[in-house]
């Protein structure tokens, strides 16, 4: 059946600024390359001001990496890659024809997992700094070592996190939005490209943190005497 | 011609479960190694390791999860372009905050080697 | 249907249905998702803020006429010139040919129904209008007084100004010009026509694709270094303060990061459109159009590792300085290839001297000063003396104002018959165009000299011996002042009494000239199918109605 062939023959979803389904998909698939090369940039901006601080200030990134709990990065870096792994897995179910539950089923887990995310990251990570005081400009009560470049630190440990932190929530929203979709039949191995391309964004929040996780928990090693 | 492809029906490539799942373990034990080797003394090979592994997992996230290896040329045009602007935007910095205190323009390698440590 | 002639000899379109009155109501503009009333309604936002910045102008200019100030405390006129700055770059120039012409010619010259995502070429108006407002509001209430470029520890730490509701108004018309660029990228990739390929394309679109690029890959960049700025104005610390070893010169980093590729997203449309101009009005095919087109790549691709040069004498490292001093030299050849290019197409050129044209030529000559004294600026001992001065005000005002405000009108009088349907007067255009030249350079020349004496840019008092000079630049202000108002008004009148159009007034080549003036709203009756190359004007041209 050629796409070329009269009007009724496409499928739901079709735009009329295209000639055919082959020209949308792939026009939404650049797009949302596009869009993921300026988020690249937009984290770039705190990423490369963050490796000149870290070139500047070495010790004082050391002792403030050392106030995170590499337990609590590490955990949340499995959660996300789970939730790549559930992402995936939705879109191959449209891909291949499954029925709209499974789909529903592999996304509500991607969302429990980013949830999960979240949840872990508020609790205790971002509450317990808050209650030890050192988040910068809100909870500042540290005495130790290296102060200035450790509340600097910090500053960039909480500006990199929270602005992943807000894509996340995006990301949560995009899933919902997703969901719905999917009750409502909007998909088939035809057209699944809004999922397609919102699993290009949430796969690229989870590179986003894998970067995080090693560049702000293993700063200088965790080895005894580090 | 046009860029636009004339195929119908047949839309993207299908990735095998296994596919999906050895990479998922792939990127989980790639988490487990960065974790561990943080724990073992090995200087300044820390961090290159740390970033070699980030890098590593990264790279199957984009080939596998999304799609790329998969994908047309351009896409991965796009992707390389966005992480070499990143390039510039590091690489043109760190050539003013790094070099504020060099007191001569030194001399061949010697120029590198400073220059590359201080980010270790 | 070929359309590789353009059928001249049609009886002009009379009331047949087209994108203006396909639809009526407040909602039926509001809501559009059709590219070409998306592009009048960025032609009345950006019009709207022209005026607001232009004001601005008129009073610092007015001030500047008495060495110890004319009108204002030095505080407003601090908050006047930071106005200024920052409405004419973020919210006129940077949209200006991009979001109106750009939006409105793109899916016709490439022979596509309208953009890839035409939702979010309608978001992107509405995010643009958000940060337009929240601009307006900060400089209502009190204005900021940090010079367009914001530079921390004043911004973030010191001043007592709107910094955080203007930082907001940048960042959220950024995504404004991501949006749009993002579309332009996947509309040149993915929507031309059959037969139309990449080096049968106008100039005009190269030119947009190469800015679409620097929208996409720096914009995000101030987004973020304006989110870092309202961060630590609001948590009073941050990456840029001092007291925790921030270093503020790496805002400035970020900062020119994006706003020298910006310069460049302001003035490559502008060369797109002069490429336009220069074949139509002397009924010739481009020099070298492969060089003109990769001209356009090489700006963008170049105009991202020169940014230190607005850094030279702010503590940046003498070695950083060198490399961006030799790469700074470097950018400046594309530009000069298009010059030369245009030159060599007017040579032998059957020329005629209607207003687009005029404003096409000034641009050339105004472009080309303004250019040559960027050298003499990237050139690292001559920036010492000459930074800071106005010298820099005049140098960046020949090529934005010069240049790209001129091209912006040479191209809406170009187009302006395919937009509205109406033929505007020519004579009178003429007229404004040439009180704008002569106004302009009245403006601006004198501040090369003033800089080059010494007076320092962003002051509001100098010595007593400048004033001369200044009183002209003054003068020469009101002069250009009356040059903008001349086509508000007969452009405004075509749109109700201008003789009605047809489809190709000037006789030109381009896809956008096949097609109905004013076009239907799917753009032609028939998708095109393009066999010749662009300005193939010795070929089957004919004359022009």
């Amino acid at each position: 059946m050629s796409e070329l062939a009269a009007h009724g023959a496409h499928p739901p979803g079709f735009a009329h600024q295209f000639e055919t389904v082959a020209q949308q998909r792939e026009a939404g698939q650049l797009g949302m390359w596009v869009f993921l090369v300026t988020e690249i940039l937009f984290f770039g901006g705190m990423f490369t001001s963050y490796t000149i601080y870290r070139a500047l200030h070495y010790e004082s990134f050391v002792t403030g990496s050392h106030l995170l709990e590499v337990r609590f990065g590490a955990t949340n870096t499995y959660v996300l890659i789970c939730s790549s792994l559930t992402m995936a897995l939705a879109i191959r179910c449209a891909q291949t024809g499954k029925r709209k539950g499974q789909i529903i089923f592999w996304l509500i887990l991607t969302m429990i997992f980013g949830a999960l995310f979240l949840g872990l990251k508020l609790r205790f990570e971002w509450y317990r700094d808050y209650v030890d005081g050192i988040v910068p400009g809100v909870s500042w009560a540290y005495t130790g070592a290296h102060a200035p470049g450790v509340k600097m630190f910090m500053c960039f440990y909480f500006f990199m996190t929270g602005l992943h932190a807000l894509h996340m929530v995006v990301g949560l929203g995009i899933l919902t939005t997703l969901v719905i979709m999917t009750a409502r039949n909007r998909f088939s191995p035809e057209y699944y490209a809004p999922l397609e391309i919102s699993g290009l964004y949430w796969h690229f929040v989870d590179i986003v943190w894998i970067f995080l996780f090693a560049l702000l928990y293993l700063i200088g090693g965790r080895y005894p005497g580090s | 011609m046009s860029e636009h492809s004339e195929q119908s029906g047949h839309v993207g490539h299908v990735v095998p479960v296994s596919t999906y799942v050895i990479v998922f373990i792939l990127l989980m034990m790639g988490t487990a190694l960065t974790t561990g080797v943080a724990y073992i003394d090995l200087g300044r090979w820390n961090t290159v390791v740390a970033l070699a592994i980030a890098v590593t997992k990264t790279m199957l996230v984009v080939l596998f999860f999304m799609h790329v290896k998969y994908a047309a040329g351009l896409t991965r045009v796009v992707i390389l372009a966005g992480f070499f602007w990143l390039g510039i935007m590091i690489t043109l910095s760190c050539s003013d905050e790094l070099t504020r205190t060099w007191e001569i323009i030194p001399q061949g390698w010697n120029m590198i080697i400073p220059f590359v440590s201080r980010l270790f | 249907m070929s359309t590789a002639i353009a059928d001249l000899h049609e009886p002009p379109a009379e009331s047949g249905v087209n994108y203006l009155n396909a639809n009526y109501g407040i909602k039926s503009w509001l809501l559009t998702l059709d590219h070409k009333r998306i592009a009048l309604l960025y032609l009345g936002s950006i019009t709207i803020m022209f005026i607001v910045g232009g004001v601005a102008a008129v009073l610092m200019r007015l001030h500047l006429v008495e060495p110890q100030g004319a009108l204002f405390e030095p505080e407003t006129y601090n908050k006047l010139f930071s106005t200024h700055g920052i409405i004419m770059v973020f919210f006129f120039l940077v949209p200006s040919i991009p979001a109106t012409l750009g939006n409105f010619l793109i899916p016709l010259m490439i022979g596509a129904r309208d953009v890839a995502f035409p939702k979010l070429n309608l978001l992107s108006w509405y995010v643009f209008i958000t940060g337009a407002c929240f601009a307006l509001y900060a400089t209502l209430s009190g204005g900021v007084d940090t010079g367009w470029t914001f530079y921390p520890p004043y911004s973030s730490l010191y001043s007592h100004t709107n910094v955080v509701a203007v930082a907001l108004g940048v960042f959220i018309a950024g995504f404004s010009s991501i949006l749009t660029g993002l579309n332009f990228i996947v509309t040149i990739h993915k929507m031309r026509a059959p037969g139309m390929t990449w080096f049968r394309l106008p100039l005009f679109i190269w030119a947009m694709y190469a800015t679409s690029l620097i929208f996409v890959l720096g914009t995000p960049v101030i987004a973020i270094t304006v989110f870092l700025l309202g961060l630590e104005r609001i948590l009073h610390v941050g990456i840029f303060d001092p007291s925790v070893g921030g270093d503020p010169l790496l805002f400035q980093h970020l900062f020119w990061f994006y706003s020298h590729p910006a310069v460049y997203i302001m003035i490559l449309p502008g060369m797109g459109v002069v490429s336009e101009l220069v074949t139509a009005f002397s009924r010739k095919k481009i020099f070298g159009y492969s060089f003109v087109a990769f001209s356009s790549l090489s700006i963008a691709v170049i105009s991202f590792v020169v940014w230190g040069h607005h850094m030279f004498v702010t503590g940046q490292s003498i070695y950083a300085g060198l490399v961006f001093s030799v790469l700074s030299f470097l950018v400046a050849i594309p530009s000069a290839v298009k010059v030369f290019n245009w030159t060599a197409t007017l040579y032998k050129g059957s020329i005629s001297y209607e207003a687009p044209m005029l404003y096409a030529l000034g641009f050339i000559g105004l472009f080309t000063i303004g250019g040559l004294t960027g050298l003499f600026l990237a050139s690292l001992a001559t920036d010492v003396h000459l930074n800071g001065t106005y010298f820099i005000v005049a140098h960046f005002h020949y090529v934005m104002v010069g240049g790209a405000v001129m091209a912006f009108m040479g191209g809406i009088h170009f187009w302006w018959p395919k937009i509205t349907g109406r033929l505007y007067p020519d004579y009178w255009a003429r007229i404004a165009a040439a009180i704008v030249f002569v106004g302009f350079n009245l403006t601006f020349f004198p501040q090369f000299i003033l800089g080059y004496a010494g007076m320092p840019r962003r002051y509001a008092i100098y010595p007593a011996e400048f004033q001369v000079l200044n009183v002209m630049s003054s003068a020469g202000a009101s002069i250009l002042g009356v040059g903008y108002l001349i086509p508000l008004i007969y452009l405004t009148w075509s749109m109700r009494y201008g003789k009605p159009a047809g489809r190709n007034p000037w006789g030109a080549k381009g896809l956008e000239w096949t097609t109905l003036s004013p076009p239907p709203t799917e753009n032609f009756e028939e998708i095109p199918i393009v066999t010749e190359d662009a300005y193939e004007y010795l070929v089957a041209g004919g004359p022009r109605v």
